[in-house]
């Protein structure tokens, strides 16, 4: 296990330089940078850029350098936890980011605790009862949620949560709690305000993976073991539970792996509707402006998370299922 | 006699008269003894065991009522966009600014208690000055019919042709907003048909691109194997750790301002299908990693075929349905990724249409509380991306020989 463990973080490394290299290419790939974009913007309105300060900062972070030099100096300052400075923001970006990234991560793991939670008993009611009326009526609201695009979802609800409930528009909590230290009221207010976006960002995961569990149990349940335990008179439940739902579990929590790329992509746009101070608005504006270092932190953050993500998932798919143990082991 | 048909009566009479066999008690065919006569199979067991791969699946998705169903609706569909100048009432961007944020005019086919041809009610306008809102009221007395078959908006077919004729136009002096307009007093439902065209396009390329990368990448790694195999399996694994919006916005944002709309269209659809070729890729190389070892590629190995000729000619058509299928369950994802990147401003640009640049007026709150009817987009793509699902999960089971 402690091999696997290992194998798994050796090969996480090279992931994560390729990862950075495709995103810092990606940002570098417009043409100037956000400088020449800002002197631009600032003609444009008739004013005159401050060049000294412009140039002091283009020295400093070696903008005249070529650009392998830039990207070691980028993925230098990762590995202390420096994410760069965040040109428009005039603030280096662990200043401007990190509530954001914090909450980014609350809003990510709710919603897949959201999606586990829903998922999964509706996944064994459907399998259990299938082609019953409440199956299919399942089937369609599942559908539904994979069909409708999450911003508007999300749009609608605001309306109906702020009509019916009363509950602000946007945002994760109350106006008045906003840059304040965290505190009790604070903590209620975010979790009145946060099932919105977790619905939301949820649905389509929820369906894709009611729709996977009911499938894979469907199959299980066809199997010679499973009708064995039913004629020797085991208790329909524990004919359920005791192996039948273990196999289709495995899909589930490999499922982790590419939930998590789904759930922070679905919060990025939705937190842009929803105005939530998540990511999204300001990977965004970022993306915009070529503030190259807010960008390419945010965008290094985000598929880090997915690449953690996948690392447990492969960690909990080889405690529950020695075969994949024992098959990673062999292949060393 | 013969040894070799066994006709059981006019034998076994002990005179062997022929001519005249003896009426045996209970019946006897007549007919030569055909030993074959197990295995012989009647005209439709003979069609369906001649059949070829295509005819089967094609038999099977017939008996799936939803997906053909939804292959009905898609098959209307992209019909429709082929005709959507003649479909439309009004053209893309011609604006009525008379009637800016009308609401949707219901059809009436009753008048009366009588049936008549369909008509519209026109509107009473009003500005409220104290809430500055636009007030329409339909007025019962301004029938208009509408007509069909008719000239009205001029437009260039695909750009090309002049013409004028509409399925469906206003009646003379009158309006016909079936899901009303928009700020700039714009016919939605025109706008929505028209559209269509990119929305609907835009995953059908998308689509294209990933499955040639796809089949290309997959069909390398999984007839290789080896080093090839595992570098480009790490490539795929970095590819779909990526979230896929943010980068998909990140890309977009990389299209030049100064494109034309047509040219970041196709930015677009090579954007969305670059990154979602992995599932493809993944799927053609587990099955090319199992399909290689079988007889008929080491016979045409011995042959002397070169790779891309084994690939191409003896192992991609034996998947190719479930291929197909998986490609067609890839169209949602695509469709709804256009809508979401032109929703954020990062896609299709106007003056170019498509749902999610729609959808971008509704953007704001209220919009939900105002105008309504500016929603109506999201309906076409909830549509469009549920028959695609249903269908391509018929196809993927017709696909599916052990189903």
């Amino acid at each position: 296990m402690l091999r696997y463990i290992i194998h798994r973080i050796l090969i996480m490394i090279p992931t994560l330089v390729a990862i950075s290299i495709v995103i810092f290419t990606i940002i570098n790939l417009p043409p100037g940078n956000y400088f020449t974009t800002y002197i631009a913007e600032l003609e444009g309105s008739g004013q005159k850029a401050d060049l000294a300060k412009i140039e002091f900062l283009e020295k400093e972070y070696g903008f005249d350098r070529p650009r392998w030099q830039q990207y070691l100096y980028w993925v230098g300052g990762l590995l202390h936890g420096d994410l760069g400075y965040s040109f428009s923001y005039d603030l280096p970006v662990n200043k401007v980011v990190g509530d954001r990234l914090l909450l980014t991560a609350v809003v990510s793991i709710t919603t897949i605790i959201f999606t586990y939670v829903v998922a999964f008993p509706i996944g064994i009611y459907s399998a259990t009862h299938q082609y019953s009326i409440s199956d299919h009526l399942l089937t369609l609201l599942g559908f539904l949620g994979l069909a409708t695009p999450s911003f508007l979802l999300a749009l609608v609800l605001l309306y109906f949560a702020n009509v019916y409930f009363g509950i602000s528009i946007g945002g994760l909590m109350d106006p008045k709690y906003l840059d304040q230290p965290w505190s009790w009221g604070k903590v209620l207010s975010l979790m009145a305000h946060i099932w919105i976006p977790v619905i939301v960002i949820g649905s389509a995961g929820t369906a894709a993976m009611i729709r996977r569990l009911r499938a894979n149990l469907l199959d299980e349940l066809q199997k010679q073991y499973v009708v064995t335990a039913r004629a020797k008179g085991l208790h329909p439940l524990r004919a359920l539970f005791k192996y039948p739902l273990r196999m289709a579990l495995n899909p589930f929590i490999s499922d982790i792996g590419s939930l998590l790329p789904q759930v922070i992509s679905g919060a990025a746009i939705v937190s842009v509707v929803m105005s939530l101070p998540t990511t999204g608005p300001m990977l965004l504006s970022a993306l915009r402006s070529q503030d190259m270092y807010l960008a390419g932190s945010f965008l290094m953050f985000m598929s880090f998370l997915t690449v953690i993500g996948v690392f447990v998932s492969d960690l909990a798919l080889a405690l529950l299922d020695p075969r994949i143990r024992l098959q990673a082991g062999r292949r060393q | 006699m013969s040894d070799l048909t066994f006709v059981p009566g006019p034998e076994h009479s002990p005179a062997g008269d022929l001519a005249e066999p003896v009426p045996l008690p209970h019946y006897v065919s007549r007919a030569p003894y055909d030993p074959y006569a197990v295995e012989r199979m009647t005209a439709a067991q003979e069609r369906f065991y001649v059949a070829s791969q295509w005819r089967m699946v094609w038999w099977k998705l017939c008996r799936h009522r939803v997906a053909v169903a939804s292959g009905a609706i898609l098959l209307a569909m992209y019909i429709g966009i082929t005709i959507c100048e003649f479909l439309a009432p009004y053209g893309m961007d011609t604006r009525n600014t008379d009637f800016i944020y009308a609401p949707p005019q219901p059809v009436h086919i009753f008048s009366h208690g009588h049936l008549v041809a369909p008509y519209v009610l026109g509107f009473d306008y009003r500005l409220d000055m104290k809430r500055l809102e636009r007030i329409y009221t339909p007025d019962p007395e301004k029938r208009q019919p509408i007509r069909f078959f008719c000239r009205g908006d001029e437009y260039k077919f695909w750009g090309l042709f002049p013409g004028n004729l509409h399925l469906a136009c206003p009646a003379h002096g009158g309006q016909l907003f079936l899901l009303g307009t928009d700020r700039l007093g714009r016919d939605l439902m025109s706008r929505m048909i028209y559209g269509a065209r990119v929305s609907l396009t835009v995953g059908l390329v998308g689509v294209a691109v990933s499955l040639t990368l796809g089949i290309v990448i997959g069909g390398i790694a999984g007839y290789y194997g080896g080093w090839t195999d595992i570098l480009i399996q790490r490539a795929m694994e970095v590819i779909q750790s990526f979230p896929h919006l943010p980068l998909w916005m990140a890309l977009s944002a990389i299209l030049p301002v100064s494109w034309s709309p047509l040219f970041v269209y196709f930015g677009i659809t090579l954007i969305l299908g670059m990154i979602d070729w992995t599932h493809l890729a993944r799927a053609v190389r587990s099955k090319l990693l199992a399909l290689r070892e079988e007889d008929f590629c080491t016979a045409a190995v011995l042959m002397g075929a070169r790779p891309v000729r084994i690939i191409g000619r003896h192992l991609l058509p034996s998947f190719s349905s479930h291929l197909i299928a998986s490609a067609t369950l890839m169209v949602p994802g695509m469709i709804l990724g256009e809508t979401a990147l032109s929703f954020l401003g990062l896609g299709v640009r106007p003056p170019m249409t498509s749902w999610g640049v729609l959808l971008s007026d509704a953007q704001n709150i209220n919009v939900v509380a105002l105008y309504p009817w500016l929603m109506a987009p999201v309906a076409t793509v909830i549509v469009a991306v549920l028959a695609f699902n249903f269908f391509g999960d018929g196809l993927r089971d017709a696909a599916d020989p052990y189903h």
